[in-house]
Formats: structure tokens, sequence, C-alpha cells
């Protein structure tokens, strides 16, 4: 699938409920079942703070794919971190850094990637991103 | 007189307002108060009627303006039972008043050695200009640690004071816990020494009665967002005889006498203080919310405050499995700080807000304290003059389906 196209697939499973409540019932439960971050990657080079939660961001080059794997304290940032890794993960560097992400706009949580809410998605993003300059320079 | 809540109320339209399609909780009184209707009528009053820039036409809207502005100051003057008129000198805020006397006080009189003595409940407005100084003139910073009670150390307090000591900041009562320092304590104590002390009274003076002449503090400073007026208008208030001494912190118009490019003298108090055109729109606003407090009054209003505060703790505690409170010692104002196991406040502050809550999470500026207690932050909530019970229900049962959400 193209990234795109996980973009649509997100955005399709969040249209499905109109109701705040359930879209952020289900990012808790994306949160919860966000794959278990690794203790010695809980370093303070892999951790960007926001000004109210704190998100830790490891990345490892496989093969011509970087893989993703991120933590936060706060559970709903965690079931947003959660998309970006679903979204990022195992892609190429090149994809990464052609990627126009528009589905945290479409699924109504534009507020939580807005550069005034400090709880580090948006820092997370440009850092994933940056991993992504930088493996395709390394290559 | 009686507490007409009602009446109250009806002076702030906003509480009246929708926020994502539910009722609007307004519970961040401690960032910023809501403008009663007679502030906002006061401002649009000098917009329509008689704009002018203070102090320097002769024609007659430059002098009612100058004659507004100048109200303003005498009666805030009285709000805090200010000697003379000209103590007041008016600031963009809080902030900018600690600047203030941080720069010209401390450039002026504290060299490298020299102590400064702040406290560890202090909002980041009160630490970093004496940071800032420190980096200029070497100074020492000494902290009043807190006890697990949320109050301060006094005990240590009395042994940071030293021979080196030559000044003391503190804040009047904490932006995250609400509570009430003994201020007239340490000012008594400073008098032995003679040491100047600054309080900061941005969380206090919208809640209990101030009086700076009983105090005898050197310098108090607070904001105007904070007490029901307009944003951007703050004040410092500042004994006499040391605003003398003080040079001038910012130059130009206004804040002289006569310039030429051999020499310069400056103004007299309180214009020495202020450079350039001041905010008189906001001070004039300021005024009338002053005059909004005194129509009902501090007394009542910290009584109408004490009893949300009480019965905000009794029910949150009764109601609210494994919720732990920050800073419940001593008196404090209509400010409860407070955590829920095992949830992170981001997420409890993020899915009120999507009910209509307005409150605030994080560490509020004040990250030395979170350090001491070890926490990333608090849940704050923070009550006004209009604040009601109801509210406080409801926005108990709203808590409870947030723990619903998150467990």
């Amino acid at each position: 699938m193209t990234l795109n196209e996980v973009q649509e697939e997100i955005t399709e499973e969040f249209s499905m409920l109109d109701d705040w409540m359930d879209r952020y019932s289900l990012l808790i439960e994306l949160g919860n079942d966000l794959d278990s971050f690794e203790e010695e990657y809980r370093t303070d080079q892999n951790l960007i703070e926001g000004c109210q939660s704190k998100v830790w961001l490891h990345a490892w080059l496989e093969e011509d794919r970087i893989r993703f794997m991120a933590d936060s304290d706060a559970i709903i940032v965690k079931g947003i971190v959660s998309l970006l890794i679903r979204l990022f993960d195992n892609r190429t560097p090149q994809e990464i850094v052609d990627a126009e992400l528009w589905f945290i706009d479409k699924i109504g949580l534009k507020e939580h990637l807005s550069p005034t809410r400090s709880n580090g998605l948006v820092a997370m993003v440009k850092q994933m991103k940056m991993y992504a300059l930088a493996f395709q320079h390394k290559k | 007189m009686t507490y007409s809540i009602g009446n109250i109320r009806d002076e702030f339209p906003i509480l009246n307002r929708k926020v994502h399609n539910s009722e609007l909780i307004y519970f961040d009184n401690a960032a910023t108060t809501q403008t009663p209707l007679s502030v906002v009528k006061a401002m649009d009053e000098v917009y329509s009627c008689y704009n002018s820039n203070i102090h320097r036409g002769v024609h007659h809207l430059s002098n009612i303006s100058t004659q507004k502005f100048e109200e303003s100051r005498r009666d805030i003057a009285k709000f805090i039972n200010a000697d003379k008129e000209h103590e007041l000198i008016f600031t963009r805020g809080t902030t900018e008043s600690i600047n203030l006397v941080a720069s010209s006080f401390g450039d002026a009189f504290l060299k490298e050695g020299d102590e400064v003595i702040i406290s560890e409940m202090e909002h980041h407005s009160n630490i970093v200009p004496w940071q800032m100084l420190r980096a200029r003139k070497g100074i020492t910073l000494r902290v009043i640690p807190l006890l697990d009670d949320g109050t301060l150390d006094m005990d240590i307090f009395s042994s940071l004071i030293n021979e080196r000591t030559r000044f003391i900041s503190v804040t009047h009562v904490s932006n995250v816990t609400g509570i009430v320092n003994p201020v007239e304590d340490i000012v008594k104590e400073a008098r032995k020494y003679s040491i100047p002390v600054l309080i900061d009274g941005a969380q206090a003076v919208q809640h209990i009665k101030v009086d700076v002449k009983k105090l005898d503090c050197d310098f108090y400073v607070f904001s105007g967002h904070k007490l029901y007026g307009p944003t951007g208008i703050g004040l410092l208030y500042g004994k006499e005889e040391l605003l003398d001494k003080m040079p001038p912190w910012q130059g130009g118009g206004e804040m002289i006498k006569s310039v030429s490019f051999e020499k310069t003298l400056y103004n007299e108090l309180p214009y020495k203080f202020e450079a350039g055109t001041p905010n008189y729109v906001g001070a004039i606003g300021l005024k009338a919310a002053v005059d909004f407090i005194e129509n009902i009054g501090v007394d009542n209003i910290s009584l109408h405050e004490t009893d949300l505060l009480n019965y905000g703790r009794e029910r949150l505690q009764h109601e609210i499995q494994g919720l732990l409170f920050y800073g419940t010692g001593g008196d404090a104002t209509s400010v409860i700080s407070f955590l829920i196991k095992d949830l992170h406040p981001f997420d409890v502050g993020t899915l009120l807000d999507k009910m209509g809550v307005a409150l605030r999470t994080g560490h509020h500026c004040a990250q030395p304290f979170m350090d001491r207690y070890n926490i990333p932050g608090t849940i704050r909530i923070s009550f006004g003059v209009y604040n009601t019970h109801s509210e406080i229900d409801k926005f108990i049962g709203l808590l409870k389906r947030v723990e619903k959400l998150l467990k």
C-alpha cells in the first residue's frame, strides 16, 4: 500500500465514527495496542519533549527501509503516535521525505498537530523526516 | 450586600457560550479571568469618545484621556492602599514589572557575590529575570524550598538570609496550588536586615485584600488580565524612596524632562519608568475592573471563592478514586491542583476540553515545583467570582466520564 492509501484507510476507519468520543476511544485503543517500546531506547537522545507530554522515538535502517519504534507518556498522544508509525514504519527514506500528511486534518485531530499544541507530535513528525533525510544520505 | 451570582454572571456574556457544542465551564481563572461588560464598555468608550495620546496635547481629547489615565492610577493605588499615586508604574503585566525591578534595581545596586532569595514555587517570571541578572552580574540565587504540603519551609528561609542577601522576591500566592504565603513574616524578617522585598501578587489581588502599606513590602506587582481587567496592562508598586534611586529601565518619550545630544534629564516618578505611549486604554479598563471588584467587595469574593474551594476539594476527594491533591497546606485561594492515579494530565485536559471545560494541565510555568514532586504536571482548576457549585457538580460528572474513557 502506498502512503496515501494508508492515509485513506485511516480516514475511512475514523469517518465511520461520527461522535468525537468514539474517535478518541479509538485513539486510546490504538495507544494501548501500540507495540511496547524497548526500554534500552528510552534515552534522552530519543526523547522529544513537548510542553505537556513526552514522546520517545527510535529509528533504524533495515536494508533500504526505515523502522520506527515510539512511545508517549500520554495515551491520546500515543494513539496518534501509533497512526504515524503505521504510516511511516517500514518505508523507504524517499517515501517519507516526499510524504504529505493530510489524514490528521481529515479525521478531526488537527489541533493535536498544530505548532501551538506542544505535545511533541509536531516535533515527532519533523524528527521522522529528519531520520529519513539522514538515512537517505547515508545510503 | 448579598452575593448575587446571577447578576455577576450577567456581566460576563462569554460564560453563556458553547464550546464543542457543550456549555462552557470556565475553570482557568488563574491563567486569565473573563472581562465584565463594564470593563469592555469603559475601553469602548475610550475609542469611541475621547481616544487621544496622554500627557502631550493641549487639546480637549488629550486632556480627557490624560485625566482618565491618571484617575486609573489613583484608584488602583487606593485599591492596594498605596500612599502615593506616583508609586504606581503602569507596565505590560507582572512579568514586565519583575523584569523592570530585576534590571533597574539589580543592575544598579547588585554586584557579584550578592544573593537574591526566591522560592521553589515561583512562576518562571519570577525566576528567569533573576537568572538573567545572575548572568549579567554574577549574583547568586538562593531558593526557599517547599515542605511536602506545598508551603514554604520558613525555617530554611530564615537560615538563607545572610550578610550577602540583597534582595528577596517571592510570590504572594502560588499559581499552582493557590497557597497563600506568609508574606508579612517574610517582610518582617527582611526588615531586620534592611533587605528589599518584592511580592508577586499576580495570583493574589483578585482573591484577597492586599494592603501594601500594612504589608510594608518594597515592591508589589500584578497583572490586569487576572483581575477581570484587560490584557497587556499591569502594575508595579514601589516605595518612592527606592523608585527614586533606581535608574530608568527603558528610554524614550514621556520618561524625559529634556533631551539634547549632550545630556538628557529624566522625568519624575512615575513617568521615569513609563517610556513611550503607555497602554492608557488598558489602564482605563483596569480601573473599571477594580471598580467591578470593589462593588462586589474583595471580602465577599474571598468568601464565595473559599466556599467553592472547600466544596470542590470535598467533592473531588469524595467522588474520584485515586485522586491526589498537590499543595493543601496553609491558607489557599480558589485553586485546586490534582492528579488522578495512572492518568496523564494531558489526556484528562484534552477530553475535558471536548466536553466544554476550560482548565489548565501541565507545569503551569512552574517547572521547579513539578521537579520537587517529580510529576509531569498537574490538572489545575481555578475559580473566579462567577463560578458556581453546580458547575463543580457538572465538572465532577464529566471527570468521571473522562476516567471511564481512559481506564
